[in-house]
Protein backbone atom coordinates (compact mmCIF):
# COMPACT_ATOMS: atom_id res chain seq x y z
CA UNK A 1 0.00 0.00 0.00
CA UNK A 2 0.91 3.39 -0.70
CA UNK A 3 2.40 5.59 2.20
CA UNK A 4 0.38 8.17 3.68
CA UNK A 5 2.96 9.55 6.01
CA UNK A 6 6.26 10.02 5.10
CA UNK A 7 8.99 11.13 6.95
CA UNK A 8 12.51 11.40 6.01
CA UNK A 9 15.19 12.11 8.04
CA UNK A 10 13.92 14.57 10.31
CA UNK A 11 15.93 15.64 13.17
CA UNK A 12 14.70 18.08 15.97
CA UNK A 13 16.82 20.17 18.28
CA UNK A 14 15.44 22.03 20.52
CA UNK A 15 16.38 25.56 21.85
CA UNK A 16 18.52 24.37 24.61
CA UNK A 17 20.91 22.22 22.52
CA UNK A 18 18.37 18.76 23.23
CA UNK A 19 18.70 16.98 20.25
CA UNK A 20 15.15 14.85 20.38
CA UNK A 21 15.43 13.24 17.13
CA UNK A 22 17.89 12.60 15.39
CA UNK A 23 17.18 11.42 12.00
CA UNK A 24 14.02 9.63 11.87
CA UNK A 25 12.82 7.92 8.71
CA UNK A 26 9.43 6.06 8.58
CA UNK A 27 6.77 5.47 5.61
CA UNK A 28 3.38 4.60 7.45
CA UNK A 29 1.27 2.62 4.93
CA UNK A 30 -2.53 4.10 3.96
CA UNK A 31 -5.27 2.28 6.59
CA UNK A 32 -2.58 0.73 8.91
CA UNK A 33 -1.75 0.85 13.00
CA UNK A 34 1.50 1.86 13.80
CA UNK A 35 2.43 1.58 17.33
CA UNK A 36 5.51 3.15 18.25
CA UNK A 37 7.09 1.77 21.34
CA UNK A 38 9.68 3.66 23.88
CA UNK A 39 10.58 4.36 27.60
CA UNK A 40 9.62 8.49 28.53
CA UNK A 41 11.77 10.85 26.65
CA UNK A 42 12.27 8.80 23.61
CA UNK A 43 11.03 11.59 21.22
CA UNK A 44 7.67 10.05 20.43
CA UNK A 45 6.07 13.06 20.93
CA UNK A 46 8.30 15.31 19.47
CA UNK A 47 7.85 12.77 16.35
CA UNK A 48 4.31 13.47 16.59
CA UNK A 49 4.29 17.30 17.23
CA UNK A 50 6.58 17.55 14.18
CA UNK A 51 4.11 15.79 11.89
CA UNK A 52 1.06 17.52 13.00
CA UNK A 53 2.33 21.45 13.33
CA UNK A 54 3.09 21.76 16.97
CA UNK A 55 7.03 21.56 16.24
CA UNK A 56 9.08 22.57 13.21
CA UNK A 57 11.80 19.89 12.71
CA UNK A 58 15.31 21.34 12.22
CA UNK A 59 15.86 19.29 9.62
CA UNK A 60 14.55 16.50 7.17
CA UNK A 61 10.79 16.78 5.66
CA UNK A 62 7.74 15.16 6.65
CA UNK A 63 5.03 14.48 3.93
CA UNK A 64 1.46 13.52 4.61
CA UNK A 65 -0.71 12.27 1.64
CA UNK A 66 1.77 13.83 -0.57
CA UNK A 67 1.88 17.57 0.84
CA UNK A 68 4.62 18.78 2.46
CA UNK A 69 3.77 19.45 6.14
CA UNK A 70 5.40 22.58 6.38
CA UNK A 71 5.28 24.44 2.93
CA UNK A 72 2.01 23.09 1.99
CA UNK A 73 0.27 22.74 5.93
CA UNK A 74 -3.34 23.53 4.92
CA UNK A 75 -3.57 20.34 2.47
CA UNK A 76 -1.36 18.37 4.92
CA UNK A 77 -2.99 19.27 8.17
CA UNK A 78 -6.72 18.76 6.72
CA UNK A 79 -5.61 14.73 6.51
CA UNK A 80 -4.39 14.49 10.20
CA UNK A 81 -6.21 14.32 13.67
CA UNK A 82 -4.33 15.10 16.91
CA UNK A 83 -5.11 12.96 20.48
CA UNK A 84 -2.57 14.58 22.59
CA UNK A 85 -0.98 12.91 25.84
CA UNK A 86 -2.58 15.45 28.02
CA UNK A 87 -5.98 16.29 28.81
CA UNK A 88 -5.91 19.83 27.19
CA UNK A 89 -9.65 20.93 27.22
CA UNK A 90 -11.41 24.19 27.63
CA UNK A 91 -12.78 23.66 30.86
CA UNK A 92 -16.21 25.71 31.12
CA UNK A 93 -17.45 25.03 27.64
CA UNK A 94 -20.07 21.85 26.63
CA UNK A 95 -18.68 18.68 25.29
CA UNK A 96 -20.99 19.54 21.73
CA UNK A 97 -19.56 23.16 21.79
CA UNK A 98 -16.15 21.95 22.28
CA UNK A 99 -16.16 19.28 19.74
CA UNK A 100 -18.16 21.25 16.85
CA UNK A 101 -15.66 23.84 17.42
CA UNK A 102 -12.99 21.27 16.56
CA UNK A 103 -14.99 20.67 13.21
CA UNK A 104 -15.30 24.49 12.53
CA UNK A 105 -11.08 25.41 13.22
CA UNK A 106 -10.41 22.62 10.43
CA UNK A 107 -12.46 24.59 7.85
CA UNK A 108 -15.28 21.80 7.52
CA UNK A 109 -18.84 23.05 7.52
CA UNK A 110 -20.85 22.11 10.19
CA UNK A 111 -22.60 18.48 10.06
CA UNK A 112 -24.65 18.13 13.82
CA UNK A 113 -25.81 14.86 12.44
CA UNK A 114 -21.82 13.74 12.24
CA UNK A 115 -20.94 15.30 15.95
CA UNK A 116 -23.84 13.39 17.06
CA UNK A 117 -22.89 9.87 15.78
CA UNK A 118 -19.22 10.30 17.12
CA UNK A 119 -20.38 11.27 20.39
CA UNK A 120 -22.93 8.68 20.32
CA UNK A 121 -20.16 6.58 19.37
CA UNK A 122 -17.62 7.34 22.28
CA UNK A 123 -20.72 7.08 24.84
CA UNK A 124 -20.92 10.92 25.55
CA UNK A 125 -24.00 11.97 23.72
CA UNK A 126 -25.93 12.07 27.23
CA UNK A 127 -23.08 14.38 28.35
CA UNK A 128 -23.47 16.78 25.03
CA UNK A 129 -24.79 19.29 27.17
CA UNK A 130 -22.07 19.16 30.48
CA UNK A 131 -19.30 21.55 30.94
CA UNK A 132 -15.80 19.66 30.46
CA UNK A 133 -14.52 20.15 34.33
CA UNK A 134 -17.73 18.09 35.34
CA UNK A 135 -16.34 15.15 33.56
CA UNK A 136 -14.64 11.69 34.70
CA UNK A 137 -11.18 11.64 33.28
CA UNK A 138 -12.03 8.90 31.46
CA UNK A 139 -14.84 10.59 29.81
CA UNK A 140 -12.51 14.10 28.68
CA UNK A 141 -10.05 11.84 26.74
CA UNK A 142 -12.98 10.53 24.98
CA UNK A 143 -13.77 14.22 24.41
CA UNK A 144 -10.29 14.50 22.97
CA UNK A 145 -10.90 11.41 20.33
CA UNK A 146 -14.63 13.01 19.67
CA UNK A 147 -12.92 16.58 18.28
CA UNK A 148 -10.30 14.57 16.44
CA UNK A 149 -12.51 12.75 14.92
CA UNK A 150 -14.62 15.83 14.56
CA UNK A 151 -13.25 16.71 11.33
CA UNK A 152 -12.91 13.62 9.84
CA UNK A 153 -9.02 13.23 9.71
CA UNK A 154 -7.67 10.33 7.07
CA UNK A 155 -4.56 10.25 9.70
CA UNK A 156 -5.32 9.58 13.11
CA UNK A 157 -2.43 10.41 15.54
CA UNK A 158 -3.06 8.85 19.36
CA UNK A 159 -0.34 10.12 21.96
CA UNK A 160 -0.46 7.58 24.56
CA UNK A 161 -4.26 7.15 24.60
CA UNK A 162 -4.30 4.81 27.52
CA UNK A 163 -1.82 6.21 29.69
CA UNK A 164 -3.51 6.18 33.36
CA UNK A 165 -6.63 5.23 32.46
CA UNK A 166 -8.82 1.93 33.85
CA UNK A 167 -9.37 -1.26 32.23
CA UNK A 168 -12.71 -1.05 30.70
CA UNK A 169 -11.76 2.68 29.04
CA UNK A 170 -8.44 0.58 27.58
CA UNK A 171 -10.65 -2.10 26.03
CA UNK A 172 -13.25 0.48 24.67
CA UNK A 173 -10.51 2.67 23.25
CA UNK A 174 -9.15 -0.65 21.37
CA UNK A 175 -12.54 -1.15 20.00
CA UNK A 176 -12.73 2.35 18.85
CA UNK A 177 -9.29 2.35 16.96
CA UNK A 178 -10.51 -0.96 15.51
CA UNK A 179 -13.78 0.82 14.20
CA UNK A 180 -11.13 3.76 12.67
CA UNK A 181 -9.63 0.90 10.89
CA UNK A 182 -12.21 -0.83 9.45
CA UNK A 183 -13.36 2.91 7.73
CA UNK A 184 -9.79 3.06 6.69
CA UNK A 185 -8.38 5.25 9.10
CA UNK A 186 -4.80 5.09 9.22
CA UNK A 187 -3.60 5.02 12.86
CA UNK A 188 -0.41 5.74 14.70
CA UNK A 189 -0.21 5.45 18.48
CA UNK A 190 2.31 5.83 20.99
CA UNK A 191 2.37 4.26 24.26
CA UNK A 192 4.24 2.46 27.13
CA UNK A 193 2.01 -0.58 27.11
CA UNK A 194 3.35 -3.50 25.01
CA UNK A 195 0.86 -5.65 25.26
CA UNK A 196 -1.89 -2.53 23.61
CA UNK A 197 0.81 -2.83 20.94
CA UNK A 198 0.35 -6.50 21.05
CA UNK A 199 -3.17 -6.43 21.07
CA UNK A 200 -3.88 -3.99 18.27
CA UNK A 201 -0.81 -3.18 15.77
CA UNK A 202 -0.18 -3.99 12.39
CA UNK A 203 3.18 -2.80 13.10
CA UNK A 204 5.20 -2.25 15.24
CA UNK A 205 8.55 0.81 15.49
CA UNK A 206 10.99 1.18 18.78
CA UNK A 207 11.48 4.23 19.65
CA UNK A 208 14.60 5.70 22.22
CA UNK A 209 16.37 8.65 22.35
CA UNK A 210 15.20 10.18 19.31
CA UNK A 211 16.17 6.88 16.63
CA UNK A 212 14.50 4.67 15.25
CA UNK A 213 15.54 1.27 16.75
CA UNK A 214 13.21 -1.34 14.50
CA UNK A 215 10.10 -1.02 12.86
CA UNK A 216 8.49 -4.57 12.28
CA UNK A 217 5.29 -6.14 11.19
CA UNK A 218 3.91 -7.62 14.12
CA UNK A 219 3.54 -10.68 13.03
CA UNK A 220 6.95 -11.29 12.18
CA UNK A 221 7.67 -10.06 16.22
CA UNK A 222 5.22 -12.04 16.96
CA UNK A 223 7.08 -15.36 15.46
CA UNK A 224 10.39 -14.14 16.82
CA UNK A 225 8.74 -14.41 20.47
CA UNK A 226 6.95 -17.88 19.40
CA UNK A 227 10.34 -18.79 19.48
CA UNK A 228 11.46 -20.66 23.22
CA UNK A 229 14.80 -21.57 24.50
CA UNK A 230 15.78 -24.69 26.15
CA UNK A 231 18.45 -24.54 28.09
CA UNK A 232 20.58 -27.85 29.25
CA UNK A 233 23.44 -27.49 31.91
CA UNK A 234 25.61 -30.71 31.19
CA UNK A 235 27.33 -32.18 34.12
CA UNK A 236 30.58 -31.67 33.25
CA UNK A 237 32.33 -29.38 30.48
CA UNK A 238 32.28 -29.87 26.63
CA UNK A 239 35.16 -27.88 24.26
CA UNK A 240 33.13 -28.49 21.28
CA UNK A 241 29.25 -29.28 20.01
CA UNK A 242 29.56 -32.88 19.18
CA UNK A 243 29.10 -33.40 15.82
CA UNK A 244 25.71 -35.51 16.03
CA UNK A 245 24.25 -33.15 17.72
CA UNK A 246 24.68 -30.49 14.17
CA UNK A 247 21.61 -30.41 12.83
CA UNK A 248 19.87 -28.89 16.26
CA UNK A 249 21.47 -25.62 15.92
CA UNK A 250 22.56 -25.58 19.60
CA UNK A 251 24.68 -22.81 21.29
CA UNK A 252 26.92 -22.82 24.06
CA UNK A 253 26.87 -20.99 26.82
CA UNK A 254 28.55 -20.21 30.00
CA UNK A 255 32.43 -21.86 28.87
CA UNK A 256 30.64 -25.15 27.20
CA UNK A 257 28.77 -26.10 31.02
CA UNK A 258 25.36 -25.33 29.02
CA UNK A 259 23.92 -25.73 25.61
CA UNK A 260 20.82 -23.52 24.35
CA UNK A 261 18.24 -24.80 21.96
CA UNK A 262 15.70 -22.55 20.09
CA UNK A 263 12.90 -24.33 19.08
CA UNK A 264 9.27 -23.12 17.53
CA UNK A 265 6.55 -23.69 20.50
CA UNK A 266 4.06 -23.48 17.26
CA UNK A 267 5.82 -25.78 15.28
CA UNK A 268 4.48 -29.42 14.78
CA UNK A 269 7.35 -31.18 16.70
CA UNK A 270 9.19 -29.30 19.07
CA UNK A 271 12.04 -32.12 18.69
CA UNK A 272 13.00 -32.25 22.01
CA UNK A 273 13.08 -35.56 22.40
CA UNK A 274 15.05 -36.26 19.19
CA UNK A 275 17.40 -33.88 20.77
CA UNK A 276 17.11 -35.73 24.33
CA UNK A 277 17.61 -38.98 22.93
CA UNK A 278 20.67 -37.70 19.89
CA UNK A 279 22.67 -36.54 23.58
CA UNK A 280 22.53 -39.36 25.55
CA UNK A 281 23.78 -41.12 22.14
CA UNK A 282 26.60 -38.70 22.48
CA UNK A 283 27.42 -39.24 25.81
CA UNK A 284 26.23 -36.28 27.12
CA UNK A 285 24.76 -36.23 30.91
CA UNK A 286 22.40 -33.44 32.28
CA UNK A 287 22.46 -31.87 34.92
CA UNK A 288 19.05 -29.56 34.75
CA UNK A 289 17.18 -28.25 32.01
CA UNK A 290 15.10 -24.85 31.93
CA UNK A 291 12.73 -23.28 29.16
CA UNK A 292 12.27 -19.33 28.57
CA UNK A 293 10.29 -17.47 26.49
CA UNK A 294 11.06 -14.24 24.21
CA UNK A 295 8.39 -11.76 24.70
CA UNK A 296 7.77 -8.42 22.73
CA UNK A 297 8.99 -6.25 26.18
CA UNK A 298 12.01 -8.53 26.05
CA UNK A 299 13.04 -7.47 22.57
CA UNK A 300 11.96 -3.75 23.29
CA UNK A 301 14.16 -4.24 26.67
CA UNK A 302 17.26 -5.80 24.55
CA UNK A 303 16.78 -3.15 21.87
CA UNK A 304 17.07 -0.10 24.32
CA UNK A 305 19.64 -1.80 26.72
CA UNK A 306 21.44 -2.39 23.24
CA UNK A 307 21.08 0.84 22.44
CA UNK A 308 22.75 2.23 25.90
CA UNK A 309 25.45 -0.15 25.80
CA UNK A 310 26.55 1.89 22.63
CA UNK A 311 26.34 4.54 23.55
CA UNK B 1 -8.55 31.74 3.67
CA UNK B 2 -10.31 29.16 6.29
CA UNK B 3 -13.58 31.04 7.48
CA UNK B 4 -14.53 28.25 8.69
CA UNK B 5 -12.08 28.79 11.03
CA UNK B 6 -12.20 32.38 11.60
CA UNK B 7 -16.25 31.86 12.63
CA UNK B 8 -15.10 28.94 14.97
CA UNK B 9 -13.06 30.79 16.69
CA UNK B 10 -14.67 34.19 16.99
CA UNK B 11 -17.99 32.10 18.09
CA UNK B 12 -16.32 30.20 20.27
CA UNK B 13 -15.05 33.17 21.98
CA UNK B 14 -18.13 35.01 21.87
CA UNK B 15 -19.91 32.16 23.87
CA UNK B 16 -17.30 32.65 26.68
CA UNK B 17 -18.72 36.64 26.79
CA UNK B 18 -22.29 35.27 27.17
CA UNK B 19 -21.91 33.11 29.27
CA UNK B 20 -20.97 35.59 31.66
CA UNK B 21 -22.91 38.35 30.13
CA UNK B 22 -24.48 39.56 33.45
CA UNK B 23 -20.86 40.49 34.76
CA UNK B 24 -19.63 41.41 31.27
CA UNK B 25 -22.70 43.87 30.99
CA UNK B 26 -23.47 44.77 34.68
CA UNK B 27 -19.65 45.72 36.00
CA UNK B 28 -19.31 48.72 33.06
CA UNK B 29 -22.51 49.90 34.14
CA UNK B 30 -22.17 50.34 37.30
CA UNK B 31 -18.34 51.32 37.53
CA UNK B 32 -19.79 54.11 34.86
CA UNK B 33 -22.63 55.24 37.37
CA UNK B 34 -20.22 55.18 40.44
CA UNK B 35 -17.93 57.57 37.92
CA UNK B 36 -20.88 60.26 37.64
CA UNK B 37 -21.46 60.05 40.99
CA UNK B 38 -18.25 60.80 41.84
CA UNK B 39 -17.01 63.41 39.08
CA UNK B 40 -20.04 64.24 37.87
CA UNK B 41 -22.43 64.89 40.65
CA UNK B 42 -19.26 65.71 43.43
CA UNK B 43 -16.29 67.35 41.38
CA UNK B 44 -18.82 68.50 38.37
CA UNK B 45 -21.22 70.66 40.87
CA UNK B 46 -17.77 72.78 41.52
CA UNK B 47 -16.16 72.67 38.03
CA UNK B 48 -19.36 72.73 35.94
CA UNK B 49 -17.88 73.55 32.16
CA UNK B 50 -15.43 72.78 30.27
CA UNK B 51 -14.69 74.74 27.16
CA UNK B 52 -18.69 75.43 27.00
CA UNK B 53 -19.52 71.56 27.58
CA UNK B 54 -21.07 70.03 30.91
CA UNK B 55 -18.63 68.45 33.38
CA UNK B 56 -20.66 65.77 32.91
CA UNK B 57 -21.16 65.12 29.12
CA UNK B 58 -16.98 66.40 28.86
CA UNK B 59 -15.93 63.04 30.93
CA UNK B 60 -18.39 60.64 28.85
CA UNK B 61 -15.94 60.24 25.56
CA UNK B 62 -12.59 59.74 28.07
CA UNK B 63 -14.41 57.44 30.37
CA UNK B 64 -15.54 55.17 27.40
CA UNK B 65 -12.10 55.78 26.00
CA UNK B 66 -11.19 54.07 29.44
CA UNK B 67 -13.22 51.11 29.22
CA UNK B 68 -12.83 50.24 25.69
CA UNK B 69 -9.08 50.01 26.11
CA UNK B 70 -9.05 47.87 29.37
CA UNK B 71 -11.67 45.79 28.05
CA UNK B 72 -9.84 45.19 24.81
CA UNK B 73 -6.44 44.54 26.16
CA UNK B 74 -7.49 42.14 28.84
CA UNK B 75 -10.31 40.32 26.82
CA UNK B 76 -7.85 39.61 23.61
CA UNK B 77 -4.83 39.10 26.01
CA UNK B 78 -6.67 36.56 27.87
CA UNK B 79 -8.19 35.08 25.25
CA UNK B 80 -5.33 34.05 23.73
CA UNK B 81 -3.45 33.23 26.53
CA UNK B 82 -5.70 30.99 28.21
CA UNK B 83 -5.67 28.43 25.31
CA UNK B 84 -1.66 28.41 26.05
CA UNK B 85 -2.34 27.98 29.65
CA UNK B 86 -4.86 25.03 29.75
CA UNK B 87 -2.59 23.83 26.70
CA UNK B 88 -5.65 23.70 23.82
CA UNK B 89 -3.87 26.00 21.89
CA UNK B 90 -2.31 22.23 20.19
CA UNK B 91 -5.42 22.06 18.62
CA UNK B 92 -5.14 25.63 16.79
CA UNK B 93 -1.26 24.79 16.10
CA UNK B 94 -2.32 21.30 14.34
CA UNK B 95 -5.62 23.00 12.55
CA UNK B 96 -5.08 23.58 8.94
CA UNK B 97 -5.23 27.27 9.60
CA UNK B 98 -2.32 29.92 9.61
CA UNK B 99 -1.73 32.64 12.38
CA UNK B 100 -3.98 35.44 10.16
CA UNK B 101 -6.51 33.44 10.86
CA UNK B 102 -5.96 32.97 14.55
CA UNK B 103 -5.41 36.52 14.57
CA UNK B 104 -8.77 37.60 12.96
CA UNK B 105 -10.55 34.86 15.44
CA UNK B 106 -9.36 35.82 18.41
CA UNK B 107 -8.59 39.98 17.93
CA UNK B 108 -12.19 40.27 16.11
CA UNK B 109 -14.25 38.64 19.03
CA UNK B 110 -12.33 40.66 21.89
CA UNK B 111 -12.69 43.92 19.55
CA UNK B 112 -16.53 43.00 19.73
CA UNK B 113 -16.85 42.60 23.18
CA UNK B 114 -15.11 45.56 23.73
CA UNK B 115 -16.96 47.50 21.18
CA UNK B 116 -20.08 46.49 23.32
CA UNK B 117 -18.86 47.64 26.21
CA UNK B 118 -18.25 50.90 24.81
CA UNK B 119 -21.75 51.35 23.93
CA UNK B 120 -23.43 49.94 26.84
CA UNK B 121 -21.56 52.88 28.92
CA UNK B 122 -22.66 55.29 25.57
CA UNK B 123 -26.16 53.95 26.55
CA UNK B 124 -25.78 54.53 30.51
CA UNK B 125 -24.19 58.10 30.47
CA UNK B 126 -27.14 59.14 28.27
CA UNK B 127 -29.17 58.38 31.24
CA UNK B 128 -27.34 60.68 33.66
CA UNK B 129 -26.18 63.50 31.19
CA UNK B 130 -27.43 65.16 28.11
CA UNK B 131 -25.62 64.00 24.95
CA UNK B 132 -25.14 65.02 21.48
CA UNK B 133 -22.85 63.46 19.36
CA UNK B 134 -21.52 66.06 16.46
CA UNK B 135 -19.86 63.71 14.31
CA UNK B 136 -21.71 60.30 14.49
CA UNK B 137 -19.92 58.63 12.14
CA UNK B 138 -16.21 59.70 13.43
CA UNK B 139 -17.16 58.70 16.14
CA UNK B 140 -18.00 54.95 15.52
CA UNK B 141 -15.02 55.26 13.27
CA UNK B 142 -12.49 56.02 16.51
CA UNK B 143 -14.63 53.18 18.82
CA UNK B 144 -13.87 50.87 16.06
CA UNK B 145 -10.30 51.38 15.21
CA UNK B 146 -9.55 51.74 19.30
CA UNK B 147 -11.34 48.69 19.77
CA UNK B 148 -9.19 46.52 17.11
CA UNK B 149 -5.83 48.32 18.01
CA UNK B 150 -5.91 47.60 21.75
CA UNK B 151 -7.17 44.38 20.83
CA UNK B 152 -4.65 43.61 18.85
CA UNK B 153 -2.15 45.11 21.51
CA UNK B 154 -3.68 42.76 23.77
CA UNK B 155 -3.62 39.29 21.97
CA UNK B 156 0.62 40.27 21.68
CA UNK B 157 0.54 40.97 25.48
CA UNK B 158 -1.61 37.41 25.47
CA UNK B 159 1.18 36.03 23.30
CA UNK B 160 4.62 37.02 25.31
CA UNK B 161 3.12 36.61 28.82
CA UNK B 162 4.68 33.43 30.58
CA UNK B 163 2.43 33.73 33.93
CA UNK B 164 -0.95 35.16 35.33
CA UNK B 165 1.28 38.11 36.56
CA UNK B 166 2.60 38.65 33.38
CA UNK B 167 -0.55 39.11 31.49
CA UNK B 168 -1.73 42.02 34.13
CA UNK B 169 1.76 44.00 34.09
CA UNK B 170 1.16 45.91 30.83
CA UNK B 171 -2.58 46.56 31.37
CA UNK B 172 -1.59 47.62 34.97
CA UNK B 173 2.05 49.40 34.82
CA UNK B 174 1.21 51.02 31.52
CA UNK B 175 -2.01 51.63 30.07
CA UNK B 176 -4.01 52.39 32.85
CA UNK B 177 -1.66 55.28 34.00
CA UNK B 178 -1.41 56.52 30.08
CA UNK B 179 -5.35 56.46 29.91
CA UNK B 180 -5.92 57.89 33.58
CA UNK B 181 -2.67 60.80 32.57
CA UNK B 182 -4.62 60.67 28.96
CA UNK B 183 -7.12 63.42 30.02
CA UNK B 184 -10.44 61.34 30.21
CA UNK B 185 -11.54 63.09 32.81
CA UNK B 186 -9.45 66.95 31.97
CA UNK B 187 -8.64 69.00 28.71
CA UNK B 188 -5.04 68.84 28.79
CA UNK B 189 -4.99 72.49 28.46
CA UNK B 190 -6.12 72.71 32.13
CA UNK B 191 -2.95 71.29 33.24
CA UNK B 192 0.32 73.78 34.02
CA UNK B 193 2.54 74.30 30.91
CA UNK B 194 5.00 71.72 31.29
CA UNK B 195 2.48 69.43 31.93
CA UNK B 196 1.07 69.59 28.88
CA UNK B 197 4.24 68.94 26.84
CA UNK B 198 4.87 65.87 28.83
CA UNK B 199 1.53 64.66 28.25
CA UNK B 200 1.98 65.25 24.21
CA UNK B 201 4.19 62.22 24.69
CA UNK B 202 0.78 60.32 25.83
CA UNK B 203 -0.29 58.17 22.62
CA UNK B 204 -3.65 58.23 24.68
CA UNK B 205 -4.23 61.57 24.59
CA UNK B 206 -4.50 62.18 21.15
CA UNK B 207 -7.21 58.74 21.12
CA UNK B 208 -8.94 60.62 23.99
CA UNK B 209 -9.09 64.03 22.31
CA UNK B 210 -10.39 62.77 18.66
CA UNK B 211 -13.12 61.13 20.31
CA UNK B 212 -14.03 63.77 21.82
CA UNK B 213 -13.83 65.53 19.78
CA UNK B 214 -16.52 63.69 17.79
CA UNK B 215 -18.66 64.22 20.59
CA UNK B 216 -18.67 67.94 21.23
CA UNK B 217 -16.14 69.57 17.75
CA UNK B 218 -13.44 70.30 20.74
CA UNK B 219 -9.92 68.60 21.12
CA UNK B 220 -6.62 68.80 22.81
CA UNK B 221 -4.82 68.25 19.61
CA UNK B 222 -5.67 68.84 15.90
CA UNK B 223 -8.25 65.72 14.65
CA UNK B 224 -5.98 65.01 11.42
CA UNK B 225 -2.86 63.89 14.46
CA UNK B 226 -5.55 62.10 16.60
CA UNK B 227 -6.24 60.02 13.55
CA UNK B 228 -2.74 59.52 12.71
CA UNK B 229 -1.85 58.32 16.15
CA UNK B 230 -4.49 55.52 16.18
CA UNK B 231 -3.63 54.75 12.46
CA UNK B 232 0.04 54.55 13.74
CA UNK B 233 -0.61 52.72 16.72
CA UNK B 234 -3.25 50.11 14.82
CA UNK B 235 0.06 49.99 12.31
CA UNK B 236 2.76 49.04 14.73
CA UNK B 237 0.59 46.47 16.29
CA UNK B 238 0.09 44.70 12.72
CA UNK B 239 3.62 45.04 12.33
CA UNK B 240 4.29 43.09 15.91
CA UNK B 241 1.86 40.36 15.07
CA UNK B 242 3.36 40.20 11.52
CA UNK B 243 6.70 39.38 13.17
CA UNK B 244 5.62 36.95 15.89
CA UNK B 245 3.77 34.88 12.80
CA UNK B 246 7.01 34.81 10.91
CA UNK B 247 9.07 33.67 13.81
CA UNK B 248 6.64 31.13 15.65
CA UNK B 249 8.10 33.32 18.67
CA UNK B 250 7.05 31.60 21.43
CA UNK B 251 4.60 29.72 20.10
CA UNK B 252 6.00 27.61 18.23
CA UNK B 253 9.05 25.29 18.98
Amino acid sequence: MAAIVEIENVKKVYDGGFEALKGVTLNIAEGEILALLGPNGAGKTTLISAVCGLAQPTSGRIRVGGHDVVSDFRAARNLVGLVPQEVNLEPFETVWRTVRFSRGLFGKAKDDKLIEKILRQLSLWDKKDTAIRALSGGMKRRVLIAKALSHEPRVLFLDEPTAGVDVELRRDMWEIVAGLKADGVTIILTTHYIEEAEAIADRIGVINKGQLLLVEDKDALMTRMGQKQLRIELQGRISDIPQELAEFNLQMAEGGEALIYTYDTRAERTGIAKLMAAMSAAGLVLRDLATSQNSLEDIFVGLVHEEEGAA
Amino acid sequence: MNWQAVKAIYIFEMARFFRTLMQSFISPVISTSLYFVVFGAAIGSRIEQVEGVSYGAFIVPGLIMLSVITQAISNASFGIYFPKFIGTIYELLSAPISFLEIVMGYVGAAATKAMFIGLVILGTAALFVDLSIQHPIAMLLFLVLTCLSFSLFGFIIGIWAGNFEQLQLVPLLVVTPLVFLGGSFYSISMLPEAWQAVALFNPVVYLISGFRWAFFGMADVPIGLSLLAIGLFTGLCMGAIWWIFKTGWKIRN
